[in-house]
């Protein structure tokens, strides 16, 4: 079977794939050209148009400041969606690489290295997220660090147990009987053997990190107010429940939700691309 | 002897297994010393667990000995092999299924090699694939293939090209046809035959298949439990076998092949 009928064949099973990409391409564009779908600054309030349903001005009515909940949503979703995505390629960078060297050399690195995973791992991810970005002060750049310091672990742990795998693979002696760098085998053997969990976890991940983001601002930490975050959006709405402004937190949620779809669709569909035939 | 090419004198490899309490250690090779002429084929025999592997991967480096010399050439190999050290001894692995990168195509991980050794120059490489595959027997329809589109046979033909890739005098099979369907067999065996005429070629032959071995080697060497108990030309080793484990070994193969060989 040449390449391209396999690729052909790929493409036609891998439906999942398509819509996942089809979903986030659609909240990224959304999110990127927020300013041209909507007229209204996000942050900017209108206490007299305050708790409005949908009307001809704001379709999908206000919040309590009359700020517009479209405008909202669209900005909110720049916020978490370049925080979440940030925050998972710095761990999955390091954790990469660190898994890779820990699964290839063994030895005192890899015994040290992964004691150290342990540790960051016997802590619940959220009593230790949540108490990092206690420590570190409110603010996008200490979600971003509190998130890598804790989830690199998870990207580590997988890359190293397949590269545990491929190494007992003959190529990999192959390939050093040849007089081929270690480093130079870990690059073109051992990573594009490995990589594949990775990114199906990288995308899970994101996703994961939506939550967290969403749930730290939900208790008023990390993101600071009035910047516009689904989270916040959820967490200001829920006192107006009772008064019947369901709206205010379900489309948020709604928000949420619609990407997390997409990029579990996209993690499935990778999965199924990327795995290899022996 | 004066074309000798390769010799290991006095070779011994421990290992440490267990930790703790437990801790013992084990003597995979026991002093143990081999030798391999010029265009010879060699033969490594022995259960598993006797040691051949590890003697395999003494030779060619990948693992560290205690004590003990390896000669190539007439030269000592150092511990630490150069680029130039590893072209002279190359491998053919197991299992073919395992021993080619499945993300790489045929061309891909010749040319690797050729790159890193950087033993010819650029344009001139993809000539040199066609030749090892010529070589070894394969089509060059398969210069693009990737291991999943090709059969035992050929991947182990592969194995062969790459590993003569980097022109090597002598070259270890670590039972190169033990993961094949016997027709196979034949036809990698008379092709590591042909490679031996055709390429002055010295061959160390592991195999735990005493049949194979009579067909193909010269002299034979029988290790059991990390010593080298018997070591004679293939003819008087079958005919007349002086250790009392070589006469258990032979005695195990099935009596077919004694037939076989009668005929012709």
């Amino acid at each position: 079977m040449s390449t391209m009928t396999r690729i052909k064949k790929l493409h036609i099973n891998n439906f999942r794939l398509y819509l996942g990409i089809f979903i986030l391409l659609t909240v990224i564009a959304m999110a990127v050209f927020a300013s041209h779908l909507t007229k209204f600054d996000p942050i900017e309030q209108d206490l007299m148009n305050a708790l409005q349903g949908g009307t001809d001005k704001h379709f999908l009515g206000t919040d309590n400041l009359g700020r517009d909940i479209w405008s909202r949503l669209l900005y909110g979703g720049r916020t978490d969606l370049f925080l979440a995505t940030a925050a998972v390629l710095a761990p999955f960078i390091i954790g990469t690489i660190i898994g890779a060297i820990c699964g290839y050399f063994s030895g005192w690195i890899d015994t040290f290295v992964m004691r150290v995973a342990d540790v960051v791992v016997a802590f619940p991810f959220y009593v230790l997220v949540i108490s990092l970005v206690f420590i570190l002060g409110n603010g996008v750049s200490s979600i971003f660090i509190a998130i890598s310091l804790v989830s690199w672990v998870a990207y580590a742990r997988i890359v190293r147990g397949e590269t545990l795998i491929v190494r007992s693979k003959e190529f990999i002696e192959a390939a050093q009987t040849g007089g081929i760098s270690n480093r130079k085998i870990i690059t073109r053997h051992v990573l594009p053997n490995v990589i594949t969990q990775a990114v199906v976890y990288a995308m899970s991940d994101i996703v994961l990190n939506i939550g967290v983001i969403v749930t730290l601002s939900y208790f008023g930490l990390g993101i600071v107010p009035p910047t516009p975050d689904w989270g916040r959006m959820i967490s200001e709405g829920q006192q107006f429940l009772a008064g019947g402004y369901y709206y205010l937190t379900v489309l948020p949620a709604i928000a949420v939700i619609i990407t997390s779809l997409g990029l579990s669709f996209i993690g499935d569909g990778l999965a199924q691309l990327l795995r290899v035939k022996r | 002897m004066s074309n000798q090419i390769f010799a290991a004198n006095d070779v011994s490899v421990t290992f440490n297994v267990g930790r703790g309490k437990n801790k013992s250690q084990v003597r995979a090779l026991n002093h143990v010393s081999l030798d391999v002429n010029q265009g010879e084929i060699v033969g490594l025999v022995g259960e598993s667990g006797s040691g051949k592997s590890t003697l395999a991967r003494v030779i060619v480096g990948l693992q560290k000995y205690d004590s003990g010399e390896l000669v190539y050439d007439g030269e000592p190999l150092p511990k630490a092999r150069t680029l130039e050290d590893r072209r002279k001894i190359q491998m053919i692995f197991q299992d073919p299924y395992s021993s080619l990168d499945p993300r790489m195509s045929v061309k891909q991980s010749i040319f690797e090699l050729l790159d890193t050794h950087n033993i010819l120059p650029k344009e001139e490489r993809l000539d040199r694939c066609k030749e090892l595959l010529s070589l070894v027997k394969l089509p060059e329809s398969l210069l693009d293939s990737r291991p999943y589109a090709m059969s035992g046979g050929q991947r182990q033909r592969v194995a062969i090209a790459r590993a003569l890739s980097l022109n090597p005098h002598f070259l270890i099979a670590d039972e190169a046809v033990s993961a094949l369907d016997v027709s196979v067999q034949a036809s990698i065996i008379n092709l590591l035959a042909d490679l031996r005429e055709s390429l002055k070629l010295s061959i160390l032959f592991i195999s735990h298949d005493l049949a194979i071995v009579r067909l193909l080697c010269d002299r034979v060497n029988v290790i059991h439990v990390g010593d080298i108990v018997e070591s004679s030309p293939t003819l008087s080793l079958f005919d007349n076998p002086q250790h009392a484990y070589t006469r258990q070994l032979i005695s195990a193969v099935p009596k077919l092949d004694a037939i076989v060989r009668n005929a012709n």
